[in-house]
């Protein structure tokens, strides 16, 4: 040891809490990172994949069925000889589609319902909070199911789905924080200063609620794409010639028996990675808005 | 005169925090209202203010009974109180800068227009500097936003005060500066005041009339306080 000084305990143990903290800093930023450039890789194929690649995603070539992934085709053709990576890349359109407008639906929804049973509190927060219980105790799988097949076959339909089935959580979230919010003295000031119900909704309550309400909608993203493809692939969803990552997964089942990996693993990686991206990074957003992490990350 | 009869007031049903307690506040007059912590001094000073519905008794504001509290209150009877309570830090939203924490009431009136000349005239009142409107709560420090607070509850010339601990937080200057201010106001107004507080060096000098917690109950012949065992 260089310095002959005889050091006290305390500050070696603080030195070691600090690089833990500092290694799990590291790690953290490195998800965020691997996340954020996932996510923008993801937009970016999609907006421009279908301008650069002069191919028609659903052009039928029987002569080119199956073939394994190469120049030409980089992620192979399917069981019709149509372009897997182009199809992927409509798929996953379709599915970020319906993930974020059927997630921002499901959080408009939830969080009108649940600042509304939140605010008015007595008998009208019990009975909408029971409508609540009472909706998700139907598995929503089988709800959206229920919800799709009463359309034709399209991304509207699978988009109202989702949507009607996935605000619960949130409308419980943001009826937990308006109520603690509600009996906080500067809501007491509010009545006092004369403002309106309307007025301590909107001007106290919800502003305090949006960045809950807003992590809800990001988290649900992931989660709405996970149902577009379940319900894709049960063929509720889209039509069946349509690219769409679950119908191209159900199609290439057959296949994969005979050996042919690709039609399913590349449908399969366009719904893990994109999901696993956007709650990456979805997750930081969550630590910084819990204070006792937003703390430590200031370290 | 703000007469407070008998009132029985609690958070949940059977067990008032509480009850039978009677107070009179007369026109003009300031009264200091003693008690220990935990005794229910606050829960009587939201009565007063209408922010909290007894269970029973009356509120009786210059011959009128109130027969409606918080929402349901007509909001001249509510506006006719300026409250103040013991945490700035929680009682101020702290999305609102502090010009327009104080313009708030104004605004939810609808006297949108009178806010920013209002503000001007409040802040040097209260001693808030022009630097200091534009910050938000969590950039002040406690004694700063509580004048803010205090500025909050008078911009809309209450006739009664309410100040629930408003100086238990705060260091000796700050609290003499914010008892004059609520003095100079009353002085101007002629408003009535309640100070619910627990320091009674304070409250004897600053009110007209102190009374202690346990006084209330023996005026009342009734017990104040619900068996503790329960």
């Amino acid at each position: 040891m260089a310095d002959p000084t005889p050091t006290a305990a305390a500050p070696v143990t603080w030195h070691r809490r600090s690089t833990h903290t500092a290694a799990r800093h590291r790690t953290r930023s490195l998800r965020v990172r691997t996340s954020a450039v996932l996510v923008a890789a993801i937009v970016l194929a999609v907006l421009v994949v279908p301008l650069l690649v002069p191919l028609d995603r659903q052009a039928v070539d029987l002569t080119l069925k199956l073939q394994a992934p190469s120049w030409a085709h980089p992620f192979g053709t399917d069981e019709v000889g149509r372009d897997l990576l182009l199809r992927c890349v409509y798929g996953l359109r379709v599915s970020l589609l319906v993930g974020v407008v059927a997630a921002l639906a499901a959080a408009v929804i939830g969080t009108a319902v649940g600042a509304l049973a939140g605010a008015l509190g007595g008998w009208a927060d019990r009975a909408v909070m029971r409508a609540v219980d009472l909706c998700s105790s139907v598995p929503h799988l089988l709800l959206g199911i229920f919800i799709v097949a009463m359309f034709r076959p399209g991304v509207w339909p699978v988009i109202i789905s989702v949507a009607l089935t996935h605000w619960l959580s949130t409308a419980r979230i943001v009826r937990a924080e308006i109520l603690s919010l509600r009996s906080r003295p500067y809501i007491d000031a509010a009545v006092s200063g004369g403002a309106s119900r309307g007025r301590v909704a909107l001007r106290h309550l919800l502003p305090g609620v949006l960045p809950q309400a807003g992590l809800a909608a990001v988290l649900m993203v992931p989660h709405a794409i996970w149902h577009e493809s379940a319900l894709s692939f049960l063929g509720l969803g889209l039509p069946a010639h349509e690219a769409s990552l679950g119908i191209m997964v159900n199609s290439a089942r057959s296949s994969l028996l005979a050996g042919d990996w690709w039609p399913t693993l590349f449908p399969g990686l366009f719904i893990i990675v994109p999901t696993l991206a956007i709650a990456g990074l979805a997750g930081a957003w969550r630590e910084r808005l819990n204070p006792r992490r937003r703390s430590e990350l200031m370290l | 005169m703000l007469e407070l009869r008998d009132i029985t007031a609690g958070y949940e049903r059977k067990q008032p925090v509480v009850s039978g307690v009677s107070l009179t506040v007369g026109v003009g007059e300031s009264v200091g209202l003693l008690g220990p912590s935990g005794c229910g001094k606050s829960t009587l000073a939201r009565v007063a203010a209408l922010l909290h519905r007894p269970e029973g008794g009356m509120v009786v504001m210059d011959g009128e009974t109130v027969r409606a509290w918080r929402h349901r209150a007509p909001r001249e009877l509510r506006t006719a109180f300026g409250v103040i309570f013991q945490q700035p830090r929680l009682s101020a939203d702290p999305r609102l800068k502090l010009a327009d924490l104080i313009a708030e009431p104004l605004r939810a009136t609808g006297r949108r227009t009178e806010a920013a000349a209002s503000v001007a005239q409040w802040a040097p009142a209260v001693g808030l500097t022009a630097d200091l409107l534009a910050r938000r709560p969590h950039e002040v420090s406690d004694g700063q936003l509580q004048r803010a607070c205090l500025a909050r509850a008078l911009v809309l010339s209450p006739r009664w005060l309410i100040c629930d601990e408003m100086t238990a937080m705060l260091d000796a200057s700050t609290t003499a500066a914010l008892v004059q201010a609520v003095e100079d106001y009353r002085a101007r107004t002629g408003a009535g005041l309640l100070a619910v507080g627990h320091d009674r060096t304070l409250l004897e000098r600053w009110c007209d009339r102190t009374v202690r917690w346990s006084e209330l109950r023996e005026a009342t012949g009734q017990a104040g306080l619900p068996d503790p065992a329960r």
